[in-house]
Formats: C-alpha cells, structure tokens, sequence
C-alpha cells in the first residue's frame, strides 16, 4: 500500500514562535488518520501546510505524490479541504454552492449535475438544494461543506474540526455520512478532531500533536497499550490524550481574528 | 479563465439576491446631486442690506430708489432702514443684516459739485460668498447710476459681447458628471471592497485558496464581477440624474452608449484601485475607514463641484493622478457638450492605464496563501 501523505520534517514559524517543529508521517492510502492534540499545539497549521493554504519554513509534504510547494496546482486538484470555519457562501443555495466550487474545480460539465446530485443525496441534502445555507442549521451547513469538498471528486480528504460547534445527533450524523461516503469511494481521510471517542471509533491510525510536536502515533488499540500500568480494555483514548499531552491548560494570547470585528457586515 | 467566470458568477448570484445593494450605492450621489445642485446652484436672494442715509438729498434719494428696484426685481437685497449707524454695524455684528450702505452727509453736494462722491459698503467678510454677492449688487447699482442718461453718439472704448456655445447648464447638471463617478466609486466600495474583506475575514477566500484557481484568475474574477456591479450603477443614475437634473435627451441612444463606454472603463478603473488598496487588508474597519477618506481625496480634487483652475498647486497634484478627474470630464464632455470620442480619448487613455497598471500591481500584491 502506498502512501497518500508524506510529511518530513516540517516546520513552521511565525517570527519567533515555531508553530510546528520538525513533524514527519506518512498516511496510508485508504487510511482513515485522525490528528489530535490541545487547542494551539500546531494542528491546524500542519493541515494548512498540507493544503497549500501556509507555506511550510523548512521540510517537505507530499501529498498525491505532489510536493505541497513544487507542485501546489496540482495538490489541489487532487485535495478536498472542509476548513475550521464555515467557508460556504450563505446567500447561494446548497446546489449553487457545490456548482460554483464544481466550476472552480474545473469538473466537466457532463459529470457536474450528476455529482452533485450523488453528494446531495449521500450528504441527505436533496431537498434541501435550493434553499440557502443561511436558514439551515449547523449540522446541516457542515454536511453542505463535505459535499462541496468532494465535488471534484479528491484522492485525499482534509476535515479540520468538522464536527466543532455541532450537538450530538448532528455529529453522530456527519461521523456516518463520512464513514459512508468513505466506503463508497477511493478516499483516503485526514482529520482533526477534539471528540475523542469519535476518533477512536473512525480512525485506522492517530497522531498526537503537542507543542508543534508529534509526541505519539499508532492505531488507537497500541496507543491504548502504551499507557504503563493500565488494562489496555479500560483505557480510553481520553486517557492517551492526557498522558501524552499532560494536565496543564494550554493557556496562550492569539492574534485576534479579522471575523471579530463588529464592523463586518454579518450574514 | 474558466475559474475568474466562476468567481463572477458566484458574486453575480450573490448581487442578484441583494438588490438594496445598487439602491444604497445610488442613494448618497442622488441626494449629493440633488441638495448640493439645489442648494448652490441658484443665485444669492434676500440678502439683508442696511441703508444709512446722512443725506436725504436727492442723489441719496436716487440710491436708494436704485436699490430699492434690485430688491423688488432680482430679490437679491432686503432693505432695512436706518438712522443710527452705530446700530446698522452692531446688527451687522451679530448677524441681522448682511451689510451697511451708508450715504454720508456730504454726498450730494459732492455729486452736485463733481467732488468725487462716494457710500460705503461695510460687509461682514466672514462669509466670502455673500460678501461678493453683496458688492456686485451694490456696485451695480451705483454704476448705472454714473451711468449717463442720454447715450454719447461716439463710443470711445472697446465693448465686449459674450456668446455662450452651449445652452445655460444649471449647477444640477455641472455636478451630475461628479455624481456618476460617485456612484460608480460607492458601488466599488460596498458591492466590492467592504464585500472582499469581509469574506475574507469570514474565512470564504479559504475556501477558494484551496482550489486551483491562480492568482489572476482570482484577481480578475473579482475585478469583472465589482466593474458589472458598478456600471449597473453607474448606469441606473445616469438615467435618473439626467432626468432630475433635466439634461436635454436624456436618454439620447448614441450618448447612452458612449456615456457607458466611460461608465465600463471608469468601473474598471476605479475597482482595480480598491483591490490595490484593499489586497493586504483584512480588518473589516479598514475599507469603512477609508471610504470616508478615498471619498474626499478622490471626489473633490477631480473638478466635479469647482474649477480645478482655482485649486492650489499641491491639489493640482492629486487632481492630475486622480482617475475621478479623468471621469468626471469625459462625463462632463458627454453630458453638458453632447461630445464625440476625439474630446474623451485622453481621458479614456489615461483611465485604461490606470486600471492596467493598479490590477498589475494588486495581482502582484496579492497573497496565495494565508
């Protein structure tokens, strides 16, 4: 099995601050690979790297076999990315969202209608296609994001905290949305997420990111394992989390964001 | 190029559910047009003027009857008598009359004698316009009555007739031009700039960072979308400005099609300097900020309310680079002078440069990544 993501080495700084220091993975092809670790310890910036959104300051990604700096167009024909924030364009409607990003994907006009049909109906949003993203709910938003980061149909699949923000049966819902649409196609998945019992029951294989550092890797049953002094059976992944990241609240200043201004015209 | 049609497409959708949008962009210019045309445009009446009269002889009679005919004719003056002159310059102080005529005691015996006769006009210079208003009138008067009641048969000094090429142009119509660049730059502003930002804070600009969509394509695809959002704009008033304004033939086809030839470029223009301006900003205050600031640098300089012959040097500067300067006359030309393309192709010229040069330099500016 070959791999769909190679990372070595990577770094990332922001003037003094180092972001993400020196990580390297490989993700499977087909892999289901979550990507855990605290608020603020390099989650987000790693996937941005991969994505081509953040240009990496040393080490490599590969991703498809393209290298994310050389060969970024062509990573991005062949990525999906589903963003922390809700990036769907309220005012259009669901179908107009996934047309734009189909057009923009450059899908051929033969296919396009046909797949977004067949997302609408795996993301369970066909009667919801002409209404506007800005009267459904947040679960509801959140699986219109999924299919339009299929439409192009990807090799790898980028979700960063998709489930963030969502109540229980809406999360529950995603979770089976991705696991099914996993099933139906040729996918490999990265994904980060905070709900560990998700994770541990979705991912083939987790990494534990903590201070811009991978600090653990391994299926969630040898992560389990690697807890000294515990039955593997009483474990949970809540408990892997803690012992390789630690107690301490990971309390830190951020740049404030542009969305907090209350000067944006909201929608 | 596939990509920039779909970016328009999806600012196009997006316009087409927001139609405030176009109103709002055309509601600030019309009302500009419509008080500032009004409220400048006519002359200067019942202007409130004293009469201290220390002579009571017949010549004094004569000014008085001389402006007591301005003031039931033009209506530019209201007469006020008065006897005491400390009281005309203390209510010239605060504000009750606009001037004091005074006639001193002497005035027709020196009229009478040929002794140099002379009033005097004491003004309040506080406010220039009215102040100007107020010795045009005066001296008018006083001239006609130098003036001699018999025409000389032999007409020494040289005469001067004025003809006018065009017909008159109230001042609604001399500032319409201005409100049509106006409204095209508000269009920019909010359908454009306030839009981008804002998207971009809201994190959509991720969304199409992560396509394979190139810088250009980006760039133009968001320039095309503000220049067709901005000519409907710029369009719809020129339409009903011309109308209220009562420009003749308003809706002339062949100068509709030019005026939308200088609508397009000016659209165009005037977008790829918001995007040059707007590229690295990403605080949703910056382009309200700047909205006020852009709207007095561009607005004013650019002739659109005063002769730029009266500017000072250092505006003369920023009116020459000023793309509303090169707008605002090719309007102009169109408009008030029914023009063909030889009296706009300069200003056509210096637009397209322009927008060539400042969406270069906002493609180059732009960041590809986060």
């Amino acid at each position: 099995m070959s791999n769909a993501i190679e990372v070595r080495e990577i770094v990332k700084k922001f003037g003094d601050f180092t972001a993400v220091n020196g990580v390297s993975f490989d993700v499977k092809d087909g892999e289901i690979f979550g990507l855990l670790g605290p608020n603020g310890a390099g989650k987000s910036t790693l996937i941005r790297m991969m994505v081509t959104l953040l240009p990496p300051t040393s080490g490599t990604a590969t991703i498809n076999g393209f290298d994310v700096t050389k060969k970024a167009d062509d990573v991005r024909r062949s990525i999906g990315v589903i963003p922390q924030a809700m990036t769907s364009d309220l005012e259009l409607s669901v179908y107009e969202n996934l047309l734009i990003f189909a057009k923009l994907y450059g899908v051929p006009r033969e296919t396009r209608t046909k797949l977004i049909a067949e997302l609408l109906e795996a993301v369970e949003l066909t009667q919801w296609a002409d209404k506007p993203v800005k009267n459904l709910s947040g679960g509801m938003r959140r699986r219109v994001e999924i299919a339009r980061g299929l439409v192009h149909e990807p090799r790898v699949f980028f979700l960063d905290e998709p489930t963030t923000g969502l109540d229980p049966v809406s999360r529950t819902a995603v979770w089976g949305m991705l696991r099914r649409i996993k099933s139906q196609r040729d996918l490999t998945v990265l994904i980060t997420t905070h709900y560990m019992d998700e994770a541990d029951k979705l991912c083939d294989r987790i990494a534990i990111v903590d201070h811009g550092k991978l600090v653990a890797l391994d299926s969630p049953d040898a992560l389990k394992a690697s807890i000294p002094g515990r039955d593997p059976a009483t474990v949970t992944l809540d408990d892997v989390f803690v012992h390789y990241t630690g107690r301490d609240l990971r309390d830190a200043l951020q740049e404030p964001s542009a969305a907090d201004s209350p000067f944006m015209i909201r929608r | 190029m596939h990509r920039t049609w779909a970016i328009v497409e999806r600012e196009m959708r997006r316009f087409s559910k927001s139609p405030m949008m176009i109103v709002m962009s055309m509601i600030f210019p019309l009302m500009q047009l419509v008080v500032l045309g009004y409220a400048f445009g006519g002359n200067v009446k019942h202007l409130k003027l004293a009469i201290v009269d220390q002579d009571h002889g017949v010549p004094a009679v004569k000014v008085r009857e001389l402006a007591s005919a301005v003031s039931s004719g033009a209506r530019t003056v209201d007469l006020l008598d008065y006897t005491d002159s400390g009281q005309a310059l203390t209510d010239l102080r605060n504000g009750v009359v606009n001037g004091v005529l005074t006639i001193p005691p002497d005035f027709s015996r020196r009229v009478l004698t040929n002794n140099a006769p002379r009033v005097a006009l004491i003004s309040d210079n506080t406010d220039t316009f009215v102040s100007a208003s107020l010795g045009a009138t005066v001296g008018g008067f006083i001239s006609q009555m130098n003036a001699p009641e018999t025409p000389v048969r032999v007409v020494g000094g040289a005469g001067l007739d004025i003809v006018e090429v065009y017909p008159y142009v109230p001042y609604i119509q001399y500032l319409l031009p201005g409100s049509i660049t106006m409204s095209i730059f508000m269009m920019v502003m909010i359908g454009g700039g306030i839009i981008f930002i804002d998207d971009k804070a809201r994190g959509l600009h991720e969304g199409y960072l992560v396509t394979p969509i190139t810088k250009l394509e980006l760039v133009a695809g968001f320039n095309i979308s503000g220049t067709i959002k901005a000519v409907l704009a710029g369009a719809a008033i020129t339409v009903i400005g011309s109308i209220i304004a009562g420009v003749p033939s308003p809706l002339d086809p062949v100068r509709l099609l030019r005026m939308m030839l200088v609508i397009s470029i000016t659209a165009f223009a005037l977008i790829s300097l918001m995007f040059l301006l707007m590229v690295r900003v990403s605080d949703p205050l910056m382009p309200r900020m700047m909205f006020g600031l852009l709207n007095t640098v561009l607005y004013f300089p650019s002739g659109a309310v005063y002769p730029q012959q009266g500017f000072p040097n250092w505006m003369h500067v920023i009116a020459v680079v000023d793309p509303f300067t090169y707008s605002v006359h090719a309007f102009k030309s169109l408009l008030l002078k029914n023009t063909g393309f030889s009296a706009i192709a300069g200003d056509v010229a210096y637009l397209l440069v322009f927008s060539v040069i400042a969406m270069t330099a906002a493609t180059a500016l732009f960041k590809r990544t986060l």
